[in-house]
């Protein structure tokens, strides 16, 4: 099982005829993600990778049911992607792009909220459920594998070597979600940690954090709610304030943000926070004993 | 990116906040000028750093000569690292008392956040929660005048300062929103004369949007070596220790920092070459670790979409041209990880496979250079 993403979902890529659309779609699909179509204005016709392109998502969701969208189009344009996709029945958005706007991306995400759509991202890797064979996202398809774990986690590649340790300690994975290392971006640990209660396939969760906001200081109370074992490894203990740590949105702000107040929050509800990436998988282990 | 107070001040300005009469000083006779022409005044090093004014950064002036003098002492000074190389001088105020307004992005509500307070002129985070007025903004909405007439109502203000204050609601969330800022602050608001005067402002704005503001002056506060990074299009923060680094991704990146630490050494810098960086970036970044002469140099790659052939023909790039003249452990894992630990493996590289290791060794070897 799943969250969020199930092998049902139609996925469409906004701005498939890109380097990175045409290769990812290529790789969604090798990994088995129904993708129906795809969006390219003044492109249609054209079929990328066997996928039928649109010039309009309109177009694409008349010709296709397709209830899910990609968008990989530059940082400039996510706003009217993003706008455009809502407003024709999008209801799961994946955003790739980094850069976008922060006033952009609080547009986006109010608009998605009053909508009742679900925005995964900005500057995100994706998502992903290895049990439906199915991902919205530009993660490498090798290291993931079916199993109880769900993974949510602010950074990319930070995942992957998680992701791929799990499934090095035959610990596979339910769903694995990246919010995203933006400021502003559509989740909250604790949405994502609502839907992983919901599901029942899901056994434990493992959060992947790093400095910057209170998001995970905010998710801490909700573990109890959760009620099944939490796992976090949180990056940017050796950061100083002050810096950007590469995602805009992993920074010390006039004493907020700091490591110390998160990994405290979340043991004091409960979690076994980890201090270096390796050691997840057995503590994941171990919680789940 | 952050922006020197006189920038600040002029973005308020054409907005048609009050601001106190002010010019700025890059010579010794300027300071006298400007005393001469605005009288008494407050002459402020235009740095961006906090702390400024315990560090020295703002001195006064009552006549013409002691601004020559004043100037001629604050120009070319040294202030927590950063050279003076600009004034800009202001009248002094005669400040009845002080107020706080700012509006920013609150992260968790995903929303624009007004914050307002009696208790202006020190940082608000020192304020206490009772005495902020907090008010999200609905950005399909915006701020219409109510917004602001009901903040300046929370705050208990009456008369002119509440009519002057409600309009300054609605101006600063125009800012806010037309020059993409992530945080306009004027701390302290100052009440002089019966009317408010913005005496300080920050004014920091969203990197990733300044493609739509041309007319912005950018100011990269970085070191000269960050400055140099970031024109390469790479995320580059200075540390203070001895062992190079650089990663793929922010995270591994800020992981790889920790695991340094984790085993008793230090970091000398972060890098990010990017989630998915080709062999002519991956080249250029590590080309600069190898200028800065570290004492060790550790790459940590998980290749996702970066290929781990196209970071080994990097680094056999860089070996090439400058020897890499320090030791260098590079953990290879991912996509075509074969492929670039064989070529690694051809040039006398041996690649490791687990980061624990590598970044044990790194410090081993950093060590052992001392």
């Amino acid at each position: 099982m799943s969250i969020l993403l199930t092998q049902d979902t139609r996925i469409i890529v906004q701005g498939i005829t890109g380097n990175q659309g045409r290769f990812h779609t290529r790789q969604m699909l090798a990994f088995g993600s129904r993708v129906v179509g795809g969006i390219s204005p003044t492109k249609s016709g054209q079929m990328v990778e066997g996928v039928p392109v649109f010039d309009t998502v309109r177009q694409a969701v008349d010709a296709t049911k397709a209830d899910a969208s990609i968008v990989f189009v530059p940082a400039p344009y996510a706003k009217d992607a993003a706008f455009e996709a809502l407003e024709n029945g999008i209801r799961l958005l994946v955003m790739i792009p980094e850069h976008i706007p922060v006033q952009d991306s609080i547009d986006i995400v109010a608009r998605a909220k009053a909508l009742g759509a679900t925005v995964i991202g900005p500057n995100t890797f994706g998502i992903i459920s290895p049990g439906e064979h199915t991902k919205m996202g530009i993660m490498p398809n090798h290291i993931y594998q079916p199993g109880p774990i769900g993974v949510v986690a602010r950074s990319g590649t930070l995942s992957y070597e998680i992701a791929f340790s799990l499934t090095n300690a035959q610990l596979g994975q339910s769903t694995v979600v990246g919010m995203g290392g933006d400021p502003v971006v559509g989740q909250t640990f604790i949405t994502v940690l609502e839907h992983f209660r919901q599901d029942p396939d899901t056994k434990a969760v493992v959060m992947v954090g790093e400095i910057g906001g209170s998001a995970e200081e905010e998710a801490a109370e909700y573990l109890e709610t959760l009620g099944k074992p939490v796992v976090a490894y949180l990056a940017g203990r050796a950061a100083p304030a002050g810096k950007r740590m590469g995602h805009a949105g992993a920074i010390i702000e006039r004493g907020r943000g700091t490591l110390e107040s998160k990994e405290q929050a979340l043991r004091a509800h409960g979690a076994e926070v980890v201090t270096m990436p390796w050691q997840v998988a057995e503590a994941v282990r171990s919680v789940m004993s | 990116m952050k922006q020197y107070e006189y920038l600040a001040k002029g973005t308020l300005k054409a907005y048609g906040i009050p601001i106190p009469p002010g010019q700025l000083v890059r010579t010794p006779e300027d300071g006298a000028e400007a005393v001469a022409t605005i009288g008494p005044a407050a002459l402020k090093a235009q740095v961006l750093v906090g702390g400024r004014g315990k560090a020295g950064g703002i001195r006064f002036a009552q006549t013409p000569e002691e601004g020559r003098r004043v100037a001629q002492d604050m120009l070319g000074m040294d202030l927590k690292g950063y050279t003076v190389e600009l004034l800009y001088a202001e009248s002094k105020l005669a400040i009845e008392r002080e107020l706080y307004i700012s509006v920013t992005t609150d992260r968790n509500a995903k929303k624009p956040l007004v914050m307002a307070s009696l208790a202006g002129g020190m940082e608000i985070e020192d304020v206490a929660d009772d005495q902020i007025v907090k008010a999200y903004v609905d950005p399909a909405v915006g701020v219409l005048p109510y917004f602001g007439r009901e903040v300046a109502a929370a705050l208990g203000l009456e008369g002119t300062i509440f009519k002057e204050f409600a309009d300054l609601v609605v101006k600063l969330y125009q800012i806010y929103r037309e020059k993409d800022a992530e945080l306009v602050e004027i701390n302290p608001l100052a009440v002089v004369d019966g009317h408010l005067v913005a005496a300080d402002a920050r004014l920091n704005l969203d990197d990733s949007a300044l493609y739509r503001h041309k007319d912005v002056t950018v100011v990269d506060e970085g070191s000269a070596l960050e400055r140099k990074v970031h024109e390469i299009g790479l995320a580059y923060v200075e540390l203070d220790g001895d062992i190079a680094v650089m990663a793929n991704g922010a995270g591994m990146a800020m992981a790889t920092l920790d695991a340094i630490q984790h085993f008793g050494g230090r970091p000398a810098n972060f890098l990010d070459a990017g989630g998915g960086a080709s062999v002519g970036p991956t080249a250029e970044a590590l080309g600069v670790l190898v200028s800065m002469h570290p004492k060790a140099i550790l790459v940590n790659i998980f290749g996702g979409i970066t290929r781990c052939d196209d970071v080994a023909s990097a680094i056999l790039q860089v070996k090439q041209t400058t020897g890499i003249p320090v030791p260098l452990v590079v953990r290879l894992v991912g996509t075509n990880e074969k492929e670039g630990v064989a070529l690694l493996k051809a040039a006398g590289i041996e690649a490791y496979s687990e980061m624990a290791e590598a970044a044990e060794q790194a410090v081993r070897l950093a060590k052992e250079a001392m």
